[in-house]
């Protein structure tokens, strides 16, 4: 417990520092970043316990147990092309142990204003404060409150019209530090964009990251969304996505997880309007002793709904993973057209998952389902592929990409869906360097 | 005499304790086609899924010789390299795995086995386009999935396809004519009837005798709990068609086995 209090005191400490350091930023800032973290105080970190769903199969004591400094040196210089290179012919924006990286950075593409945070508050104050934490709301989530306390260069993204161009926005860390990476992406109405969001680390050793992303999409937007969660085996990932659609708006997310050891991810989706679209899919992928935790909600307000999870899981040794999906249809949402399914491939004995899809329906006329499996590879599809000649490791490592093709053939930008391809059975030991 | 391809010798096999081979003895040669012919769990499948290593059967007793060598140790990749196929009962779907890829990687393994180069690209597609149109394949059907979605018949014409491609020395036919119509049994056969040749040799187990109106057997073996009751040649299936199985039962019963 004295572990924790030092923790808490440290975070103090960093934010008493920060707010000096922010002295000049407008008053809501302040007021925002000053309430966020009294609430972190009041909350403190999530209990795994009986009676707290949400967080009854994941731990996060280890993470209250240790102190991550905030401060940092100037930013280390970071090797792209070995850490990302999936990013060929896409713009980007990178942050380097949460700080701004112009280095790294490309200029905004047509139609697209990329920018840090930090500047998007002189050049698109208004926008900034309609949107900022108005979706990522810190009233009830520890680590939503800590990230806008702390809140500070983050990607802030405006798209209009049709940007053709895909947009990688990347996190790196390259030190034992807590970083609190913040993105707002904003899409206009009918405007369509392409965004990548990754979580790297430049090396081994213990970090925090704690994101929080917000996407705002208006009418009849569109927005293709893949955060790649890529980091070390050590790493603490906490991550909260936000999402609010507007009429017929669409969303279509991929989650990747292969890297951290600890890993958060919340991903809750309003469909706040008529005819609101959202396809989310996700594929985590664990090794050795990671945790991996999915929260998943789709919340339909409005009538003419349309969602599809669809979550896949590989575990190996004795990593553990939970899902845990809410598909919400609430009084009034009537004509919603909902279904939510997590598959998960187990292949040691030692390997455990937790999968809690659930429906919660208070419309009318609607049509909703969800499922969840859990199972090894089928012996007789094994047999099968042996009976054709090929050897064991081959025939899985084959059923293993078969598994992952329904998420991955999603991604339509081909190197990276060929990166994911290869990143996954890489992330598995049994596979590495086999091909 | 040359050693035949495939001997079973007082084959004995069990399924979780209960027996259901009680001693087969069987000698395919090269150039000849066996069919095994049989009531409903008289261990027809068994017999045929045995051979080819897959999991679950306990051998009991006997061997199981393959160009005069056992294969019992061996996994069932290593017999399929070998030149061991079976056409399954019930081919399995393979989510994911397209159709072509999976014949790719198979015909690789085989051809590596024997010290070839792995096929190209190009020259794979053109014999894999001719074989699936033999056998009335849309090339459509090759970007599928393996067997998913595929027809009863599509998913037996599938393995066909597959025996043509990789080209092994044996094919264990496991009911491939069960459940198609006369249109596509008599493809299939044609498909088999390609196959056939003087290094090839042929185990065809069926319940009906009908496919054998299109593939002639050189010998037909009748196998009933657990034991072949009964050999003899073409003539044996149509008086199989004629009266049925239960003559052979009694025999059986009685242990009144008649030889060949």
């Amino acid at each position: 417990m004295t572990q924790a209090v030092a923790t808490y005191e440290q975070y103090e400490a960093d934010f008493r520092k920060l707010q000096e350091a922010r002295s000049a930023e407008p008053d809501w800032l302040t007021e925002l970043r000053s309430a966020a973290f009294a609430r972190f105080q009041e909350l403190g970190f999530p209990v795994a316990r009986k009676g707290n769903e949400p967080w009854k199969y994941t731990d996060v004591r280890p993470l209250a147990a240790e102190t991550f400094p905030y401060e940092t040196a100037a930013a280390a210089s970071v090797d792209a092309a070995q850490l990302f290179p999936f990013d060929d012919g896409m713009a980007r924006v990178a942050f380097v142990n949460g700080r701004f990286s112009q280095e790294l950075s490309t200029p905004s593409p047509d139609g697209l204003t990329v920018m840090p945070l930090t500047q998007a508050l002189e050049e698109h104050g208004e926008d900034v404060r309609r949107h900022l934490a108005q979706h990522a709301t810190y009233a009830d989530e520890a680590f939503t409150a800590l990230n806008t306390a702390f809140l500070a260069d983050g990607a802030f993204v405006l798209a209009e019209g049709a940007v053709e161009m895909p947009l990688h926005i990347v996190y790196v860390t390259t030190e034992r530090v807590a970083t609190h990476p913040r993105t707002l992406i904003v899409a206009r109405p009918t405007s369509e964009l392409s965004v990548v969001e990754s979580y790297v680390s430049a090396t081994g050793g213990a970090h925090f990251t704690n994101a929080v992303t917000e996407v705002v999409l208006k009418d009849g937007a569109q927005v293709t969304h893949r955060q790649l969660l890529l980091e070390n085996h050590e790493t603490y990932h906490m991550a909260n996505t936000r999402v609010h659609q507007s009429r017929d708006s669409a969303y279509r997310s991929l989650v990747y997880e292969a890297g951290g050891g600890l890993v958060r991810n919340e991903l809750m989706v309003l469909l706040d309007a008529e005819g609101a679209e959202a396809d989310l899919k996700g594929l985590y992928v664990s090794a050795g002793k990671q945790h991996v935790d999915n929260n998943i909600n789709i919340d339909h307000a409005k009538p003419h709904g349309y969602s599809r999870l669809y979550y896949k899981g590989i575990l190996d040794e004795q990593s553990r993973a939970v899902f845990g999906g809410t598909v919400m249809v609430r009084p009034g949402a009537d004509k919603t057209d909902a279904h939510q399914e997590d598959k998960n491939l187990i292949l040691s004995h030692e390997a455990e998952v937790d999968s809690k899809p659930a429906l919660e329906i208070y419309a009318d006329d609607v049509k909703a389902g969800h499922g969840a499996t859990a199972g090894a590879i089928a012996d007789e599809a094994l047999f099968y592929m042996q009976s054709r000649g090929i050897d064991p490791e081959r025939a899985m490592l084959f059923l293993v990409r078969g598994f992952v093709s329904e998420i991955l053939d999603s991604v339509t930008i081909e190197p990276l869906r060929e990166w994911l391809e290869e990143s996954t059975t890489q992330a598995l030991p049994r596979f590495r360097d086999k091909r | 005499m040359a050693v035949p391809l495939l001997e079973v010798r007082g084959l004995h096999v069990a399924v979780a304790e209960t027996e259901i081979l009680k001693g087969v003895d069987l000698a395919v040669s090269e150039g000849e086609v066996h069919a095994i012919m049989g009531p409903n769990g008289s261990g027809k499948s068994t017999l045929a899924s045995v051979i080819a290593g897959k999991p679950g059967y306990t051998v009991t007793g006997g061997e199981v010789l393959y160009s005069g060598e056992s294969i019992l140790k061996m996994l069932p990749d290593e017999r399929a390299r070998a030149g061991i196929f079976l056409a399954l009962q019930y081919p399995v779907e393979l989510p994911g795995i397209r159709n072509r890829e999976f014949l790719r990687t198979a015909l690789d393994a085989l051809r590596e086995s024997r010290g070839e180069d792995k096929v190209g690209i190009r020259d794979f597609n053109k014999l894999l386009e001719a074989k699936a149109e033999e056998l009335g394949l849309e090339p459509e059907m090759m970007k599928r999935n393996v067997n998913e979605g595929f027809s009863g018949g599509e998913k037996k014409r599938n393995e066909i396809l597959q025996l043509a491609v990789l080209d092994p020395k044996l094919a264990l036919l496991d009911e491939t004519d069960s459940g198609l119509d006369i249109d596509a049994l008599r493809v299939v056969a044609e498909g088999v009837n390609r196959f056939r040749g003087p290094g090839k040799a042929i185990v065809l187990v069926t319940h009906y005798q009908r496919i054998l109106n299109y593939i002639t057997p050189d010998f037909v073996h009748v196998l009933i709990d657990g034991r072949i009751v009964r050999s003899g040649g073409r003539e044996l299936a149509l008086e199989l068609e004629k009266r049925g199985y239960d003559w052979l039962r009694e025999g059986a019963q009685t242990g009144a086995a008649p030889s060949a």
